[in-house]
């Protein structure tokens, strides 16, 4: 940088930089410094001995399952909703948007607790769930519907203003070639559209893993059966089982390490394609 | 409504396009939306307006209801305001200096995104407990981090440390230096513009990014709880609360604090609309 | 004064003096380092060696601001938070209280300089409820309210189409003529300059070649470069020796003495007439004749190699493609190859 009238003078500037790592150590690096060192707190065995239990493995597929069918779902309805939204001009498309980003901001707990009122055992379909003996709440399909609400922004939001931003014309170039309808979005907007896709469903699938609000509501918290990998971290630190909690907790820590890292690579690799989420 | 039925009345409401598919991906998205979104929300709303406005407020303004609405809304306030200060900070060093490891810290600023409340939470009690690595330093001098509302404090910076300085880079990014130079060709000192044009210029941004972390904080309740003491009247959040009268099978009171805490949700979004359209129409952009 | 980005130097031991009170225009083509040098004056940039001197003072040194320039930048640079008044009284504003105006005196100054740049009635609205050619304005006026040592506008019409252009220049001209302040303005469009300043600076490649009236460039081009920069010149290789120059198979006298050996002809419309001298003139094959406006307008080949050159004929003559006519030069702006590079 060049000495101009628009740079801070060194103490200013490297004040500001020691304040903005100091917080961001102890706010973000010191955390996560703080899951590996009390899941190793008592030496390696001990921390492998964690995985040994059953419970914990069922936890592990039980939140595989879950990102399995949910993060698919709300892909499908990111895309389609996307479509209709950037693609076409209607009334009551704004308050669509809005709409769609609701989940963002109502609490977790408030997430789970709708399905609750609507399919717990005092719930409105409770009684008639019962007479067909299935169960939503306290079973694996609560947990799946929890998660989907909660994460049912990630994709459209991503897709939204990038696909308005491309418009139409691409689209209504290949029909003019005679493509039809379905094989030019394969061909033609699903190309355009493939980081941000990909970006939408990195955040979608960290967030369906690492739910713990809402799905800790629906879950009734069945030790081998409705526990997820963040409920399981519950238990067993409410259990004084530290070590395992924090074995539990660093398997959630690389997963989010894989997803930090798999969307700065995005950023970096293909930051154009990404730039219209920013501006938006 | 099925998707057929969409097909037959929209095309009219619609402006004209080439395009197919608009009748079946808006089909779909409505009943999705409705089903996983909508449906739910309006059965909580229904079961809260069992009680009528007057059974909802006398849920509301139970001691141990406000006590909790008030630590929700104090702490959430305050972690947004703080979150505001550094978050400004953090995002004009990212933006504006260069130095090693910028990109790093770039992406780790994510982190409380990718990271699960559940994990971030008991990391959180661990470093601030009595006897842990910022705790214990500050245990002989009679305070308490963990387990009291500080605790609390700690865990809401912590989730809504991104938003502000995701929505402040990339206005910063933009800024027109232009504007920065006309400012000292007019013979303001560095602080004057910082203060007189670039914060200004960065306000609208700021109070989105406060009110997405507000939103997000007082709902916040994974990393909370385990760092909270979650003790009534001192230390209890609101949506603890909700799952507190849930256990109790205490439905209506549980959907009754939910729909105040949704009445919270809808009108910080408000807000940020309406700042955000206040804003594009003074300023000419968002 | 000198100008170095890393190894790449953007202005190269430049030498301007700036006479009280004149339009200078820098014009030259983009990266020839006209906007580097209004830069430097403006003290956005440093410069890498030289000096700055605004009267006997020394300013080489001196922090923007404390420069008391006034800059008025191409995108307006206004500041968009603010009022058209707030932003014409900021300059005025951030001054330390010693020597801050009354806020009746700023008001005052506001509403003159509202006056002067005709925008009474706009002082509440804000930059982006204002038309482009109304920011333009409003940031000269923002500029002129710290009543700077010298103006400078950077591409000030730039942004701004073609119709707004040229009211605002005349309008530009006309506060000069009334403000009386030293005003330097970059500019790539040749027409601006020479319309709108006493004297122009040229440009090219971080050098200035030639400083001079209007006229002194147009007529008496110091260098190659501003023969065929200013003005639509075809540039023909020649040879020349004394008083005759050869174009292609043809040798024609000049009016005056010239460079010898290989060398570059700068021929404009109007530098070529048609004549019946035969001593003077040479022969020219008719390419294309256009009607434009009141005249005939001929292309025509001096010889097969060369590019065509246009003359300008009387509306009623009859000459038509393929006709031979006989032309001499009636201007000659020579120079020598070696000096063009």
């Amino acid at each position: 940088m060049h000495e101009t009238a628009l740079s801070e003078s060194r103490t200013v500037r490297w004040g500001l930089i020691v304040i903005a790592l100091g917080f961001l150590a102890l706010f973000l690096v010191l955390p996560l410094i703080a899951v590996f060192a009390e899941a190793l707190r008592r030496g390696v065995g001990v921390f492998v001995a964690a995985f040994a239990d059953a419970d914990t493995w069922a936890a592990i597929e039980l939140t595989l399952l879950v990102a399995a069918i949910a993060v698919p779902l709300n892909l499908v309805f990111g895309l389609c909703a996307a479509w209709a939204v950037a693609k076409f001009a209607f009334p009551g498309r704004s308050l669509l948007i809005t709409l769609i980003d609701l989940p963002f901001s109502i609490s977790p707990v408030v997430s789970g607790l709708v399905y609750v009122l609507l399919f717990g055992a005092k719930g409105l379909l409770g009684p008639w769930l019962e007479d067909w003996d299935f169960k939503i709440v306290f079973a694996v399909p609560g947990i799946v519907l929890a998660t989907i609400f909660v994460t049912f922004p990630f994709i459209a939001r991503e897709l939204i203003p990038l696909m308005q931003e491309q418009g139409t014309a691409d689209e209504e170039a290949a029909l003019t070639l005679g493509a039809s309808g379905f094989r030019t979005f394969l061909t033609v907007t699903l190309p355009n559209v493939r980081w941000a896709l990909l970006y939408g469903v990195l955040l979608c699938n960290a967030r369906a893993m690492g739910e713990f609000g809402a799905v800790s509501v629906v879950s009734g918290h069945i030790r081998g059966l409705t526990n997820t990998m963040p409920l399981q971290v519950e238990i067993l630190y409410n259990e004084y089982n530290f070590v395992a909690a924090f074995a539990v907790s660093s398997l959630l820590a690389g997963l989010a390490f894989v997803t930090l890292g798999a969307k700065s690579f995005l950023e970096w690799r293909h930051g154009d394609a990404l730039a219209a989420i920013r501006r938006h | 409504m099925s998707a057929a039925a969409v097909t037959g009345w929209v095309p009219a409401l619609r402006k004209p396009s080439a395009l197919p598919g608009f009748g079946i991906t808006l089909g779909f998205a409505l009943t999705y939306l409705s089903l996983i979104v909508l449906i739910p929300l309006a059965v909580l709303v229904a079961r809260a307006g069992e009680l009528g406005l007057e059974g909802v407020w006398q849920v509301a303004t139970q001691p141990r209801v406000l006590a909790a609405l008030k630590v929700s809304f104090l702490t959430a306030a305050a972690a947004s305001v703080i979150n505001a200060l550094f978050g400004a900070v953090v995002a004009w060093v990212l933006v504006r200096y260069e130095f090693p490891g910028r990109r790093l810290l770039d992406a780790a600023v994510d982190l409380p995104f990718a990271l699960p409340t559940a994990v971030a939470g008991i990391a959180l009690a661990a470093l601030y407990a009595t006897n842990g690595w910022i705790g214990a330093p500050f245990a002989p001098w009679g305070i308490k981090i963990a387990f009291t509302p500080l605790g609390i404090l700690i865990a809401l910076i912590f989730v809504g440390l991104p938003f502000v300085v995701r929505t402040v880079q990339p206005v910063l990014q933009d800024f027109d230096r232009e504007v920065e130079e006309a400012s000292a060709t007019l013979g303001a000192t560095r602080l004057q513009t910082v203060l007189r044009v670039v914060l200004p210029g960065l306000t609208p941004a700021i109070l989105t990014g406060v009110a997405l972390a507000f939103a997000r904080a007082v709902g916040e309740y994974g990393s909370v709880i385990f760092i909270a003491g979650n003790i009534p009247f001192e230390s209890e959040i609101a949506p603890l609360l909700i799952v507190t009268r849930l256990e109790e099978f205490d439905y209506a009171g549980a959907a009754a604090l939910a729909a105040v805490m949704l009445a919270i949700s809808f009108l910080t979004l408000l807000a940020i609309n309406a700042l955000q359209a206040f804003s594009r129409r003074r300023f000419g952009d968002a | 004064m000198s100008k170095s980005f890393g190894q790449t130097a953007a202005v190269h031991e430049l030498d301007l003096a700036v006479r009280p009170g004149e339009l200078l225009a820098l014009l030259g083509p983009s990266g020839s380092g006209k906007t580097t040098f209004l830069r430097l004056v403006a003290g956005l940039e440093a410069p890498t060696e030289g000096r700055l001197l605004f009267g006997n003072t020394d300013a080489t040194r001196l922090a923007v601001r404390d420069r008391r320039v006034g800059f008025v930048f191409q995108h307006y640079a206004l500041f968009r938070h603010l009022t058209v008044a707030q932003n014409i009284a900021y300059g005025l504003n951030v001054r330390p209280a010693r020597s801050r105006p009354a806020k009746a005196e700023i008001r005052r100054r506001v509403a003159d300089l509202l006056d002067l740049v005709q925008l009474v009635g706009l002082d509440g609205r804000y930059p982006a409820q204002l038309s482009g050619g109304q920011r333009q304005r409003v940031a000269l006026a923002r500029a002129l309210a710290v009543e700077p040592r010298v103006l400078l506008l950077d591409e000030p019409f730039g942004a701004l189409d073609a119709k707004v252009r040229r009211d605002l220049r005349r309008w530009l001209r006309d506060i000069h003529d009334r403000t009386g302040h030293t005003t330097l303005f970059v500019t790539h469009d040749q027409e601006e300059a020479l319309e709108l300043a006493d004297r122009v600076a040229i440009f090219n490649r971080g050098r200035i070649e030639q400083v001079g009236t209007p006229d002194e460039v147009l007529d008496r081009p110091a260098t190659a470069f501003v023969a065929s920069f200013v003005g639509e010149a075809v540039r023909l290789p020649v040879d020349a020796a004394g008083y005759w120059v050869r174009i292609g198979p043809h040798a024609v006298r000049t009016p005056g003495e010239n460079v010898s050996g290989p060398a570059e002809l700068f021929v404009r419309r109007g530098d070529l007439v048609v004549s019946d001298d035969r001593r003077h003139s040479i022969p020219a094959r008719v390419l294309a004749v256009r009607r434009t406006g009141g005249t005939r307008r001929a292309e025509l080949a001096l010889a097969d190699d060369l590019p065509s050159v246009e003359v300008d004929l009387p509306a009623d003559s009859v000459v038509g493609k393929g006709d031979v006519l006989s032309v001499m030069l009636a201007t000659v702006r020579l120079f020598s190859s070696r000096s063009v590079s």
